[in-house]
């Protein structure tokens, strides 16, 4: 491993890793509690009565915020300034889409997750499969840097080398999926939206009165003069850059609806008006959070401009109290930060993880038979969960650095080129076929998944091509879509014979009585 | 000997009997007739409209962004509220945009599925 090193001084020894344990602790113990209840009744059907949109709103936001908005958005803001800014819109503009596209009708599909879904619309276990291996594939891409991110973490607080924090937080939420606790325990992602937003608040606030009591020094302030290069966005002003700002704004804005651990949260709202409503709530509690991470990003760039040159931009979040503050007041609030960060990397991990585990056990082990048995159960769960975090953790402990909110956003790309394509066409457009959109999903998920691996291979590749691999939505969303709308068009005969019904299912207001079909999730 | 008051027949009224039937609007969606065909294309019209409508009021703007910072460079600079254009527009406006843009299409799509059920949920 040489992405990170464990740092020769670290931040706050005691108090990071008193921060570190309690976090895991009552994450643990939580999902300890959260088995006894989950055991006798589906936490779903439970959820589905009695969560009220805010707290809906609130598991949602919670089980979203990953590293890469809690310490990646601030760490890109440092390194590369005002182009980076696109990141954090892009996530909260996601849900504006999402809002708008999906939110309702999904809900009112009555499907758990991308899978059901495209099973109960195209009426095709191949298109199934297919959307499960493309769970899987989109759920270890975006596990990846928040186990990178873990390791940062953990890195910076105790100076411990980078793979214990990894290998901590992979451990941590397998012993949780395997125990069967905080898989939808909404309460917990609820109290984690929370614990984020305040850990990042209380020290930006402080921080902020040290950055004034200094004389409000200009974070843009270069050598002899103003740093256009940060301070304004595409200083460079040529078309490479352009091409990917766009790239990553369609990548974000389309991803969102793709990513696995997102969707099952939308069951828990009782109807598609309550999912619409719960949406519009997220989409105030993003924005509430992402106004902070580019701050830290801004002030870093006054306080801690050297963790540039050293490559570590992505600890500024939790180095900033130290370099700032002497004395306990510093290691307090870095401890508050360290326990933001791992409440971060641990919810969504969890939720992530569980939706791999669920796609690998019911699609992929579900169908393996050992001579006469079949896999299945509880069992091939739990294997499931191992598999789903010992893939993307023997990734990360042996590729190349990536920043962790440019990997996030290959994750993104992958999702915005086959799931968004595969919803909103199967949502709008009754045409879509299930050869289409098999022929759609192979194509963009072989484009933008070509691209992600040779990026992960070596992430240093210059120019143009560079620049096509590193932001690859740009041409591989067109590519996913306009396969699957024209191989959907020379299929016609393919058309689901339930389709209307379906369309009626997905559309039509709970309040009418019609027949909406008798699909199921598995 | 008074003679036994004279029987009287008790009946329910009529009305719930009616409501509980499926109206006219329901059954034709049910049966997949071409009136029902009309009434769910022109639900999904609606609704597909209206979101593309708040699409492209907030996301053309925002994609609008990137060209116009590369054809006038000066704009990016211009101060606002002590941040620069740029700054100010991607760091703080935008988000109040994206939570007015998504409470504003919230209440219009539930006014069009209101819309529909009365259109469909007729006697």
């Amino acid at each position: 491993m040489n992405w990170w090193t464990g740092r020769e001084h670290p931040v706050s020894t005691a108090s990071g890793w008193a921060a570190v344990v309690v976090v895991s602790l009552v994450t643990l113990a939580v999902g300890a509690f959260g088995l006894r209840i989950s055991r006798t009744t589906s936490d779903f059907f439970v959820a589905s009565r009695s969560v009220r949109p805010l707290w809906n709103a609130s598991a949602i936001g919670g089980e979203y915020l990953s590293a890469a908005s809690f310490l990646g958005v601030a760490g890109l803001v440092l390194a590369f300034g005002a182009d980076m800014l696109w990141f954090p819109v892009g996530f909260a503009t996601g849900y504006l889409v999402l809002l708008v596209l999906v939110a309702a009708p999904l809900r009112r599909s009555g499907a758990y997750t991308i899978p059901d879904f495209a099973e109960a619309r195209l009426e095709s276990r191949t298109v199934r499969s297919m959307a499960s291996a493309l769970v899987v594939v989109v759920g270890w891409l975006y596990l990846l840097p928040q186990l990178q991110g873990a390791g940062l973490t953990l890195g910076t607080v105790t100076g411990a080398p980078a793979w214990v924090g990894a290998v901590l937080v992979a451990a941590v939420v397998v012993l949780n999926v395997v125990a069967g606790g905080m898989r939808s325990i909404t309460f917990v992602q609820a109290f984690q939206y929370w614990l984020k937003l305040t850990a990042l608040l209380v020290p930006l606030v402080v921080l902020l009165v040290v950055w004034r009591g200094d004389g409000s020094p200009s974070p843009a302030a270069g050598v002899g003069g103003t740093d256009d290069g940060w301070l304004l966005p595409l200083e460079g002003g040529g078309a490479q850059d352009l091409y990917r700002t766009y790239s990553l704004m369609l990548a974000t804005f389309l991803g969102t609806m793709g990513l696995p651990h997102v969707l099952v949260r939308f069951y828990t709202n009782p109807d598609g008006r309550a999912a619409r409503r719960t949406t519009v709530i997220v989409l105030a509690l993003l924005a509430a959070f992402y106004l902070l991470p580019p701050v830290y990003g801004a002030l870093g760039r006054v306080y801690a401009s050297d963790l540039v040159e050293s490559g570590r931009s992505d600890a500024v979040v939790l180095e900033l109290p130290g370099l700032m503050l002497a004395g306990t007041a510093g290691d307090l609030l870095g401890a508050l930060l360290t326990a933001g960060a791992f409440a971060a990397f641990l919810s969504t991990a969890s939720g992530l993880t569980v939706s791999v585990a669920g796609a690998l056990s019911q699609d992929v082990l579900g169908r393996v038979r050992l001579g006469s048995r079949q896999l299945g159960g509880v069992a091939t769960f739990r294997l499931a969960a191992l598999l789903a975090l010992v893939v993307p953790l023997t990734i990360a402990l042996s590729t190349e650095r990536l920043a962790i909110a440019s990997s996030v956003g290959l994750a993104f790309a992958v999702a915005a080129s086959t799931f968004c394509p595969l919803l909103v066409l199967g949502i709008w457009w009754r045409r879509l076929t299930d050869i289409g959109a098999i022929a759609g999903l192979l194509a963009g998920g072989l484009a933008s998944g070509g691209a992600v691996l040779l990026v992960i291979v070596d992430p240093d590749r210059a120019g143009w091509v560079g620049a096509l691999l590193a932001q690859p939505a740009a041409w591989a969303v067109p590519t996913g879509f306009a396969v699957m709308v024209a191989v959907s068009l020379l299929t016609p005969d393919r058309v689901a014979p339930g389709v209307t019904r379906t369309m009626v299912r997905l559309h039509a207001p709970e309040s009418l009585a019609l027949d909406r079909g008798s699909w199921q999730p598995r | 000997m008074t003679s036994p008051p004279q029987r009287v027949r008790v009946t329910s009224p009529r009305t719930s009997a009616r409501a509980s039937r499926p109206t006219v609007g329901t059954q034709e969606i049910d049966a997949q007739t071409r009136v029902g065909e009309v009434y769910m294309h022109s639900l999904l019209r609606t609704q597909l409209r209206l979101g593309l409508t708040v699409l492209a009021v907030v996301i053309g703007p925002l994609a609008a962004l990137p060209i116009l910072f590369v054809v006038s460079p000066d704009v990016r600079a211009v101060s606002v509220m002590g941040l620069p254009l740029a700054w100010f527009l991607l760091a703080v406006a935008v988000y109040p945009v994206l939570l007015v843009a998504g409470w504003w299409y919230a209440r219009r799509a539930e006014q069009a599925e209101a819309d529909f059920v009365e259109l469909v949920d007729r006697p």
